[in-house]
């Protein structure tokens, strides 16, 4: 039952009527350099490197990175990943979400401040912004009502908006060219003639970037993404964050340079507010850890800058754990506590399965086997001296190269094979990434065995043609034989 | 379950769904405002909540534009409940439905095939079953509708003819086995109560003997004359059957049903019922088509195997 008291005590309250919904305040966050700005544009320049340069790469005539949904392959350079290979793309979540794990654990968000796309884009939009708006103030008085739509004001909008939906464009067109053939794409959208699904999607993603890193910003951060709710459980006392040094900044307030604040009784913190101005999330800092936080360090840029301005030491806003503050450690003797538990844990982890994932993608066999055994017909008698038993045996080959299969079965004596022609089979040629199914009798001698269900074994071996080498792939699959009364 | 079926559940599925659906608007719009204490600083620290003695329930507002969109999740799911099916039975006023649209994907799919089997329908039924594309997808046909009681291989069991031998029941020319895909097939062996026990063993073994299997010969002295007072209707007096009738030859060593004396008795004191399903409600003329060729090909490839 809600009441209002606290601990039983009346409290004298002033009740206002205040709405449960608040209009977003627009964010100007201003622009900063400095050490960990130039950091987030390596990242940023890197991870768009990438995304946008990777389709375009070749691989034996073929894109190098292709995700063919239609055809149900993932091509990755040499690599083709079948559905039957899901478990990797589970490792690479597993293995992707423990380094999430291990990184907040050492130093909170970096994800978030350096490489998630959201910031990422937001940094390339923001950058536009301010090339063709100016800076926070400049900004701030443009969209305020004083400005009237003039000409002026018209242009810079315009001009913002064409190069942001180009980009937008362009980073939904790079994602579609993941899953159909990039080139094959583009020349279809310089002739207009993109499938209706292409389209779409194209549009979609287009719209998603322009409206996500446009409009949206901080609020993905705030309001959508599961992970900012959830990272305080992976942060502990020995975590480094971006932390203002309450300790040493407190009580703030501003003071000419000359004046000597300790006597004046202040902390090191002038009030400048810069911190606030560049934070693309609008927070304050100074009043501690809070979700909104996306560790980017742009409060850790601009209070250096200020602090070196005013002959200050630097890192009143720094890296630091929360311990670190409380014990008035340095840095170097905060270091020494990284070696915790968890991250150790989180390590072992990460070894393990990165090893695992390695060995088992460099080991992975591309001959895969499937029997299947008839299931309308129990088993028939051949010329009186024969038991014949029907399967199908689909014979998958997941490399780029062609393959030439034998099939053995073993388990019951004097096994035959036979194709559905009744004649023996010699080789299959199973084409590269292809698969080839087809109906099988399998025959013993009658008399043999006692009537019932004998589990019999397909050995299936295949030559993979390299080039001039010759690779050998082997399987062994279970079946049941089964000899009627 | 039956109590599901009355019109009575269909209405109180609808009015739980739209009073619901009304509810959460009214519960949106009486909670826009909550009344709450300003602290002496003037600030607003929490709605004046309290749980368990300590524990406050901030102000964290949330944005505008949330409230928005679920507001206009409440008019999309009301649009939704007009034009499609999911108020009670009400059909929606588009008249969509699941089977409706995976009807229209299939007519679409065969549209788009057409020109697949175009070349093959104008073709004999001897050229298709030369073409190895053609009986690439006549496998994958068979494979899909005709291997559960043929087998995989063709091969047939017991009751369900083996296809890639010379011995058709209503023979083997493309045009018959056309015929028999598209329209089905329904043998019968009637029963013969009027026969004797004795006599069913005779002409048991008299069967037997015309595919040179071991008999007693006294026996199949009998039987041939029970055989021919009986049997010859049908399977004619040279015992080579009728492919008008589906009447097997008996002479060939080919059994549908087994030719051990036991299972020859069983056949003619029960008789047998046989039932080719007709595809044509289910398989494409085209597909039945490369079908047939396939089918076709099958024991004629035999035919030229043998040969060599």
């Amino acid at each position: 039952m809600p009441s209002n008291s606290l601990g039983g005590k009346p409290v004298p309250i002033e009740l206002i009527e205040e709405s449960l919904y608040e209009v977003r305040r627009k964010i100007y966050p201003r622009s900063i350099s400095g050490l960990f700005a130039r950091w987030r544009v390596i990242f940023v320049f890197a991870t768009q490197l990438l995304f946008y340069g990777l389709p375009w790469l070749s691989w034996n005539d073929r894109q190098a990175v292709l995700f063919d949904l239609v055809q149900r392959k993932f091509y990755i350079f040499g690599l083709v990943l079948w559905p039957q290979d899901v478990i990797y793309l589970t490792l690479l979540l597993i293995l992707s979400a423990l380094a999430l794990f291990l990184f907040t654990a050492v130093a909170g968000r970096l994800f978030c401040g350096y490489a998630c796309p959201q910031t990422v884009y937001t940094e390339i939009f923001m950058w536009i912004e301010r090339k063709v708006e100016g800076d926070r103030f400049a900004r701030i008085r443009l969209d305020g009502e004083e400005w009237p739509w003039d000409f002026h004001k018209w242009r810079l909008k315009i001009t913002k908006h064409f190069i942001w939906l180009f980009i937008a464009f362009w980073t939904g067109f790079t994602f579609i060219g993941y899953f159909t053939p990039i080139e094959t794409l583009g020349s279809s959208l310089l002739h207009l003639s993109l499938g209706p699904w292409q389209t779409f999607w194209l549009g979609f993603y287009s719209f998603a970037t322009w409206g996500n890193a446009g409009f949206m910003r901080e609020q993905v951060c705030k309001y959508m993404c599961p992970y900012a709710r959830f990272q305080s459980v992976m942060v502990d006392k020995d975590t480094f964050l971006v932390t203002y040094d309450k300790v040493r900044g407190e009580p703030r307030g501003s003071r000419s340079k000359s004046a000597d604040h300790g006597s004046m009784g202040l902390g090191d913190c002038v009030d400048c507010s810069i911190c606030v101005q560049v934070c693309p999330t609008g927070i304050d800092i100074r009043e501690g850890l809070q979700y909104m936080c996306i560790g980017c360090g742009a409060c850790i840029d601009a209070c250096d800058q200020v602090m070196e301005k005013i002959d200050y030491p630097n890192g009143l806003i720094r890296y630091t754990t929360e311990r670190a503050i409380e014990d008035q450690e340095s840095n170097q003797s905060a270091i020494r506590h990284i070696l915790r538990p968890r991250v150790l844990v989180y390590t072992a982890f990460i070894i393990i399965l990165t090893s695992a994932f390695m060995i088992s993608l460099l080991t992975r066999n591309p001959l895969r086997v499937d029997i299947m055994r008839d299931r309308g017909a129990l088993a028939r008698e051949v010329e009186g001296v024969r038991i014949e038993n029907i399967y199908r045996i689909q014979i998958m080959n997941a490399s780029e190269h062609p393959m030439k299969v034998q099939v053995k079965a073993t388990g019951l004596n004097d096994l035959k094979i036979l194709n559905s022609q009744g004649t023996e089979i010699t080789e299959i040629n199973v084409g590269p990434a292809s698969n080839q199914l087809l109906p099988i009798k399998v025959s013993t001698t009658i008399g043999q065995n006692d009537s019932g269900n004998y589990p019999i074994h397909f050995d299936v071996l295949a030559q993979e043609l390299v080039g001039d080498k010759v690779v050998m792939r082997t399987r062994e699959e279970k079946s049941t034989f089964i000899i009627p009364r | 379950m039956s109590d599901f079926l009355s019109a009575g559940w269909s209405t109180y599925i609808a009015l739980v769904t739209i009073v619901g659906i009304f509810w959460c608007i009214w519960l949106l719009f009486s909670q826009l405002k909550v009344k709450v204490k300003l602290n002496p600083d003037g600030e607003v620290a929490d709605t004046g909540h309290v749980w368990d003695g300590d524990l406050r329930e901030l102000n964290n507002p949330l944005p505008r534009w949330w409230m928005w969109m679920f507001l206009i999740s409440c008019i999309f799911s009301l649009a939704y409940l007009v034009l499609y099916p999911g108020l009670g039975s009400f059909p929606g006023i588009l008249g969509y439905s699941s089977d409706g649209a995976l009807m229209n994907s299939m007519t679409t799919a065969n549209d788009e095939l057409k020109p697949v089997y175009a070349k093959y329908v104008k073709m004999d039924i001897e050229q298709v079953a030369a073409d190895p594309k053609a009986r690439e997808m006549g496998q994958r046909l068979f494979l899909n509708s005709c291997a559960q009681c043929h087998g995989s291989d063709a091969g047939g069991s017991k009751g369900f003819p083996n296809l890639t031998d010379h011995d058709w029941l209503y023979g083997g020319s493309p045009e018959n086995i056309k015929t028999t895909i598209t329209n089905g097939r329904g043998g019968v062996m009637p029963p013969f109560p009027q026969l004797d026990s004795r006599q069913i063993v005779d002409v048991a073994n008299y069967v037997r003997s015309l595919s040179g299997l071991p008999v007693d010969e006294f026996k199949r002295t009998r039987g041939e004359e029970v055989f021919k007072s009986n049997c010859v209707a049908c399977h004619g007096a040279d015992a080579k059957g009728n492919i008008a009738l589906g009447a097997p030859n008996l002479t060939d060593k080919t059994w549908l049903y087994g030719g051990s004396e036991a299972m020859i008795i069983e056949t003619v004191t029960k008789g047998r019922m046989a039932m080719m399903p007709a595809q044509d409600k289910v398989i494409s003329p085209e597909k039945i088509q490369l079908l047939t060729a396939y089918v076709w090909g099958l024991s004629s490839n035999n035919l030229s195997a043998q040969k060599k």
